[in-house]
């Protein structure tokens, strides 16, 4: 009876692992499928299309949203000290270098990166990457390439444009509605957000967001049981698994950015 | 072969008769060739020896009952599987020693058409069909156009060109996938279950389909099916398949006139014999009688 539960977490272990290896060859296959990708971008349109501009909506309410709520929380808090012509460089610096690329992250995960799995989940319960294979077509190649290739892209995208909608919903709380100084909430931005720094860091984390999300939302669709449970299970995988990864990075990224 | 069950083709004649000459004739022309197979899932083994020899150009269906692995067969054959022993030779050419490359260019000459349809939900049906071709051709547009629609006539679907796959009824999709199966002509086309819950005017569509399809385009054609009516009525040779061998081989008349058990229940759809209609268990008064710790309750 002792040996029941340590067996089941050892082949648990050995399931993770096991799955973990073959995460790690699929992302081989779909990074040796990269030129073909390139090669068509109709495809790699289509899939920006998708992945990318059917997310703009989420992304561009929520960013308004996010900086507004840090221009009325920024602006109490700033306003103890008497500081609150800072506003602007607090709305500024905590989208560009953390929420932005996180909270996208988490948004692409929830909105694209699900439908990924389950397109790609059914695709395998409906036989068709079976049958790509029988026509000759590598599915890795000519489906899962291109939608990688495309959540790279669409993620620091995407994160600039719930930044720069973030900062709009700040501007508006903190000018708009608060009267905090139109000059010292750009001057102020303008002066202290650095673009090597903050800009490019941001930049950095959005794109290996982009590289996790995307390589988790595909194993998870590409190695699915094929049945209507499994392609549910993988899906919620999915998300928890990405949400976890974009997590763990961002802690470990801002540590090495912005760490002495 | 088959367990002491004796096959027409093998049992009949010493060398020197028409029938062992025929025979002969129909192995060096083989398209595939399946010597040894075995295959397991697990502790399953679902192929224990399997030997096969399919004719080129013939239509060649392969029956058996549900579970028997007759569609792990074709995925074998297909090289989408690998066994754990003995060899599959497709047109010569010993599939799983071939590299990525070598199998591509295999599979250009080989045709599956799936049980589902199998066919890119996203895409229309011309678009579905024009699929292999464009990924493997370079043919003008134009051109292009007049085959997908050729296909798409010889399937009766040329009308149902822009229609999308959900839109189908099923008969239509499997349709529709066999004139995808046939966009590259292929040297042999792999017909998984293909009658399988299809009304009488569908079915009967598919088999003439098949039929005319095999001998105008001199194809070879594996049909797996349990639907033994059908299948018989099309096929120039028939395996039957069970317990990972083959039991029974022969054309279909004579295969027809086997008096095997094991045969004969396939055949005549006979609820219980060398098969039985009860999977192993304790007797009935036992579990009806002990109230048992083991069952769940059910989710659905």
């Amino acid at each position: 009876m002792l040996s029941d539960p340590l067996t089941r977490l050892g082949r648990s272990g050995i399931g993770a692992i096991a799955g973990l290896g073959r995460a790690h060859l699929l992302l081989a296959s779909i990074l040796g499928g990269l030129l073909e990708a390139l090669v068509r971008p109709r495809l790699v349109l289509a899939q920006l299309f998708n992945v990318g501009v059917l997310s703009t909506l989420i992304i561009a309410v929520s960013g308004l949203f996010v900086g507004m709520v840090l221009g009325l929380q920024g602006y109490y808090v700033l306003a103890q000290f008497g500081a609150s012509e800072s506003l602007g460089i607090m709305v500024s610096a905590s989208l560009v270098r953390e929420l932005g690329p996180v909270v996208t992250a988490l948004l692409v995960a929830g909105r694209a990166g699900s439908a990924l799995t389950a397109e790609i989940g059914l695709m395998k319960t409906t036989e068709q990457l079976s049958a790509l294979e029988m026509m000759a077509v590598d599915p890795v190649r000519r489906i899962l390439a291109p939608r990688f290739l495309a959540g790279v892209i669409a993620m620091p995208l995407l994160a600039a444009l719930f930044s720069a909608l973030g900062v709009l919903g700040g501007w508006f709380v903190g000018v708009g509605l608060l009267g905090v100084d139109d000059g010292a909430f750009w001057s102020q931005m303008q002066a202290k957000v650095d673009f090597r720094d903050d800009v490019v860091n941001g930049v950095i984390k959005s794109l290996v967001f982009g590289v996790v999300v995307t390589w988790i939302a595909l194993f998870q669709g590409y190695d699915t049981k094929p049945t209507a449970a499994g392609v549910s299970r993988a899906t919620t995988r999915s998300v928890v698994h990405s949400a976890l990864a974009v997590l763990g990075l961002d802690f470990i990224l801002t540590a090495l950015m912005f760490g002495d | 072969m088959g367990e002491g069950f004796p096959t027409p083709a093998r049992h009949a004649a010493p060398a020197q008769t028409g029938e062992a000459l025929a025979a002969r004739d129909r192995s060096n022309s083989a398209l595939v060739r399946v010597r040894g197979l075995r295959f397991a899932r697990g502790d399953r083994v679902i192929f224990d020896g399997l030997d096969m020899e399919i004719p080129r150009g013939a239509v060649t269906a392969v029956m058996g009952p549900s579970g028997t692995g007759k569609t792990t067969l074709l995925k074998l054959i297909g090289g989408q599987l690998r066994p754990d022993a003995g060899s599959i030779e497709v047109d010569g050419q010993s599939i799983h020693r071939l590299d990525r490359r070598e199998l591509y260019a295999l599979r250009t000459r080989m045709g599956m058409l799936f049980q589902s349809g199998a066919l890119l939900g996203d895409l229309t049906l011309f678009e579905n069909v024009a699929f292999p071709l464009r990924e493997h051709t370079r043919l003008p547009e134009p051109l292009l156009r007049r085959l997908v629609l050729m296909k798409l006539e010889a399937v009766g679907l040329r009308g149902a060109a822009e229609l999308k796959p959900a839109q189908l009824s099923g008969g239509m999709a499997r349709r529709a996938a066999l004139a995808r199966a046939i966009a590259l002509d292929p040297m042999m086309v792999m017909y998984d279950e293909p009658f399988t819950g299809q009304d009488p005017i569908s079915m009967g569509v598919l088999v003439k389909l098949i039929r005319q399809l095999n001998d105008a385009v001199g194809m070879s054609s594996i049909v797996v099916s349990h639907d033994v009516p059908e299948t018989l009525g099309i096929a120039d040779y028939v395996f039957i398949i069970a317990n990972g061998k083959v039991i029974c081989e022969g054309p279909p008349a004579e295969v027809s006139a086997q008096d095997s058990p094991r045969v004969r229940q396939f055949l005549d759809g006979q609820p219980d014999g060398p098969v039985h209609f009860h999977q192993p268990a304790r007797p009935i008064a036992d579990d009806l009688l002990t109230p048992s710790k083991q069952r769940g309750r059910g989710a659905c």
